[in-house]
């Protein structure tokens, strides 16, 4: 006997698509002078929409808007004023909810029910936590009067378009600085309603300013010499270079980098929830998280039988449609994406690792790739060095407590990672030990606005959330 | 999980094996155990799968009276309901049993006969169990005598919660024992358990004990039957098929009263234990209103409107 679920697919009418975005500067949606570009659903490469892409003066006109609104009105207001328009953002992102989910899973490709249940209640979280600090600043543990610094450029990957824009507007906006938003340039839909939004909520002209585009807008955004503080979420390659061209400069600088998260699996963990944490921890979002436990560490005595739970689980996962409410796994957000995961799987064959997938169709058109794991990877192999960014797990093994640090700590990177047992000792001691800004312990991917997150090492400094988060845009 | 590292064998030789073998099982977090739950709760089931979903669980209904003021009158009218759920359609299915006390076996007997129907009798001094195991055990006599088919016990949870789990594992042998050929249903009562490493233990003591059924509740104590426990359940009978070679069933007894949480279950025996437990024989809603709620969204689906409770008969 076998139950089909039928198809459950939510209305792409709800995401009110338009066949063009304008960017938006000081206020108002205008045309870019950096020549239109196009947004494609990945899952049918189809094109959604026509994008105003910034160029360089464009970037000049949004940050001198910014700095007016700085200095005549965002920065002088107090702080409980402030706090109602970011109130007012919080509640219209709940309000227009359905229609930013739909649209942010044509635009990502992410199944419906991360966009729905994660993304944007998170994002809408984001800045009622902020909005409540806006007016108890002097509060925070950074001195009787802190100050905003000025103008943030902030430059915002692709993998939680929405969720990232919030992360980085709602402290900055509360702490009372103007910004320059840059979202990544095959994900900029949301940001774009979102500044709608901030039109909708009354925010002043020039207090947030969206310019989508590629690299080079990103990078003028960051070169801008009236800019004050620059904040970056994406790859390490590119904060490298981030952190070059703002050495030397009186520019703050935050970044949240790569990773490539170990989690750990005691033998005398919770087996099953283990392994909900496993397929949560690298099969979320497809893999596109940078805390993603992408290398699952597993004590030796059981990790013929948590494999053999964990591929039983994944043959139950589902691949499709991201607007189908039961779709489990969506699309790769880009071909380049795509490329490159497929060019690390490829190492991880040739090394000599053994590539497992559940038996699923992928589509026709669009980027797929099937829910992976890799058995038989040691230290040395590149699928244990790299990031993937995708739904790739490479299992290691271990057969004592220091060794699972050792190894979980013999990466460069140091963002997440995650520790599984029933005993709460041991999770004590382990985390203690583990270089990496968050520490999970019988969870994983689990995200709150009131907990600071970010990396060591080559995952990058500075903390967004919590009350942390607020000293990347506040001087003390 | 536990498949391939559970060492069945030496598990019932003596009270310490069975008592290291049941604290040798891995815990159960309790939070990741209710976001698993609750994450399956957000399915979609629409159209064709939703009709099937209906009219598989209405076959899956044991339909239950457990009143003291139950009568042969009230057993003829659930009877009545359990052959034929809707009366003016004669494609809807029959349910797989009633349910109900051992004195009223007899009279269910004869309105079930040749209906397929079954005819599960409570026993074992249901709901609380607190009788001798001779008194028990002339429970179930009398319940086979009359003609049950199936047995539903009460395991003593007082046993239990004070660790004498091979007096529980031996009363449960005791009845499957007696209860042949009546399949045998081991009712937790999961409300009085109430950690999920209780229940996990609970399962697989009374699915080594041979119970045919891991039963959650008798109704009579809240909370009854809940996703997480249910969740845990699924887990212990799919552990033990893997272990084993051997398919137990499950039942959901008390508290589902909506055919919106009988189709969630149906998603999570679906995604936790596999297709083969999406069968009467492996798996069971002990209910009463909940056929009524079936059978109005059964008639939606057909129909495109609600008839309302007045088009369902009260039996």
């Amino acid at each position: 006997m076998s139950w089909e679920y039928a198809p459950a697919p939510e209305s792409r009418e709800t995401a009110r698509l338009k066949s063009s975005y304008q960017m938006f500067v000081d206020g108002e949606f205008v045309d870019g002078n950096g020549g239109a570009f196009k947004s494609v659903n990945p899952a049918t490469e189809e094109v959604l929409a026509e994008v105003a892409g910034a160029d360089a003066t464009d970037v000049d006109r949004a940050v001198c808007a910014a700095r007016r609104a700085y200095e005549r009105v965002w920065g002088p207001m107090p702080g409980r004023e402030r706090a109602k328009y970011v109130f007012r953002i919080a509640r219209l992102i709940q309000e227009r909810a359905r229609e930013l989910a739909v649209l942010e899973s044509l635009d990502n490709g992410k199944p419906i029910k991360e966009s729905r249940d994660v993304d944007i209640p998170l994002a809408a979280a984001h800045f009622f936590y902020y909005a409540g600090w806006a007016d108890k600043l002097e509060h925070a543990g950074f001195g009787s009067n802190p100050r905003p610094l000025g103008v943030a450029g902030q430059v915002i990957p692709w993998n939680f378009p929405l969720m990232m824009a919030a992360w980085k507007l709602a402290p900055a906006l509360a702490a009372g600085n103007t910004c320059v938003l840059k979202p990544a340039e095959t994900t900029p839909l949301t940001a774009l309603v979102l500044a709608e939004i901030c039109q909708q909520a009354g925010l002043p002209p020039g207090v947030v300013n969206v310019l989508p585009g590629g690299g080079d807008t990103g990078e003028a955004v960051v070169a801008h010499v009236d800019v004050d503080k620059v904040a970056f979420t994406g790859s390490t390659e590119v904060g490298k270079a981030i952190a070059r061209q703002v050495a030397g400069t009186r520019k703050r600088l935050t970044l949240e980098l790569g990773g490539k998260a170990a989690n750990i699996v005691f033998d005398d963990a919770p087996i099953d929830q283990a392994v909900e944490g496993i397929v949560n921890g690298i099969y979320f979002n497809q893999g596109h998280v940078c805390c993603a436990g992408s290398r699952l560490l597993v004590q030796e005595s059981i990790a013929g039988d948590v494999l053999s739970a964990l591929k039983d689980r994944l043959q139950t996962l589902r691949l499709g449609d991201p607007l189908d409410k039961n779709t489990d796994v969506g699309a790769i957000n880009s071909a380049e994406q795509l490329a490159r995961i497929q060019e690390l799987t490829a190492a991880g064959d040739a090394e000599g690792a053994t590539r497992w997938s559940p038996s699923c169709q992928l589509p026709d058109r669009g980027y797929w790739f099937p829910p992976t794991l890799f058995t038989g990877v040691t230290q040395a192999h590149r699928i244990a060095r790299e990031e993937i960014f995708g739904p790739v797990l490479s299992v290691l093994t271990f057969r004592t407590p220091d060794e699972a640090v050792a190894k979980a700590n013999n990466t460069p990177y140091g963002l997440s990672a995650g520790v599984w047992t029933e005993k709460g000792s041991r999770i004590l001691h382990v985390a203690q030990r583990l270089r990496a800004g968050v520490v999970w312990a019988n969870t994983f991917n689990r995200f709150d606005p009131a907990s600071p997150f970010g990396g060591y090492k080559e995952s990058g400094f500075g903390r967004e959330g919590g009350r942390h988060g607020l000293e990347a845009y506040l001087a003390h | 999980m536990t498949a391939a590292n559970v060492e069945i064998d030496g598990a019932v030789r003596d009270a310490t094996s069975l008592r290291a073998f049941l604290h040798g099982l891995p815990g159960v977090d309790e939070v990741g155990a209710n976001a698993r739950a609750a994450g399956l709760a957000t399915r979609s089931i629409k159209k064709a799968s939703k009709v099937w979903a209906l009219e598989t669980a209405i076959g899956m209904v044991d339909l239950t009276t457990l009143e003291g003021a139950d009568t042969a009158g009230k057993i003829r009218g659930l009877c009545a309901k359990a052959r034929r759920p809707e009366p003016s359609d004669p494609t809807c299915p029959p349910v797989a049993a009633v349910c109900i006390y051992p004195d009223l076996v007899a009279a269910a007997r004869e309105h079930l006969a040749g209906s397929g129907v079954a005819v599960a009798s409570v026993a074992t001094a249901f709901p609380s169990g607190r009788a001798s195991l001779s008194t028990k055990l002339a429970d179930v006599r009398d319940a086979v005598a009359a003609g049950a088919d199936e047995i539903d016990m009460v395991i003593d949870r007082g046993a239990f919660l004070s660790g004498h789990y091979q007096r529980v594992y031996d009363e449960i042998a005791a009845v499957r024992e007696r209860c042949d050929p009546a399949r045998l249903k081991v009712i937790l009562e999961t409300g009085e358990l109430c950690t999920l490493d209780n229940v996990r233990r609970a399962s697989w003591l009374a699915l080594l004990a041979g119970g045919d059924f891991v039963k959650t509740s008798t109704g009579k104590v809240s909370p009854a039957a809940t996703p997480p426990v249910a969740l845990v359940m699924l887990q212990a009978v799919r552990d033990f098929a893997a272990a084993t070679g051997d398919r137990r069933g499950v039942k959901l007894a008390g508290g589902i009263r909506s055919a919106k949480e009988a189709v969630r279950y149906l998603v999570m025996v679906k995604e936790v234990a596999g297709d083969a437990w999406l069968d009467p024989a492996l798996f069971r809603f002990g209910a009463s209103s909940l056929l009524n709620d079936l059978l109005m969204q059964r008639s939606k689906e057909a129909t495109g409107v609600y008839s309302g409770a007045d088009y369902v008969s009260i039996d």
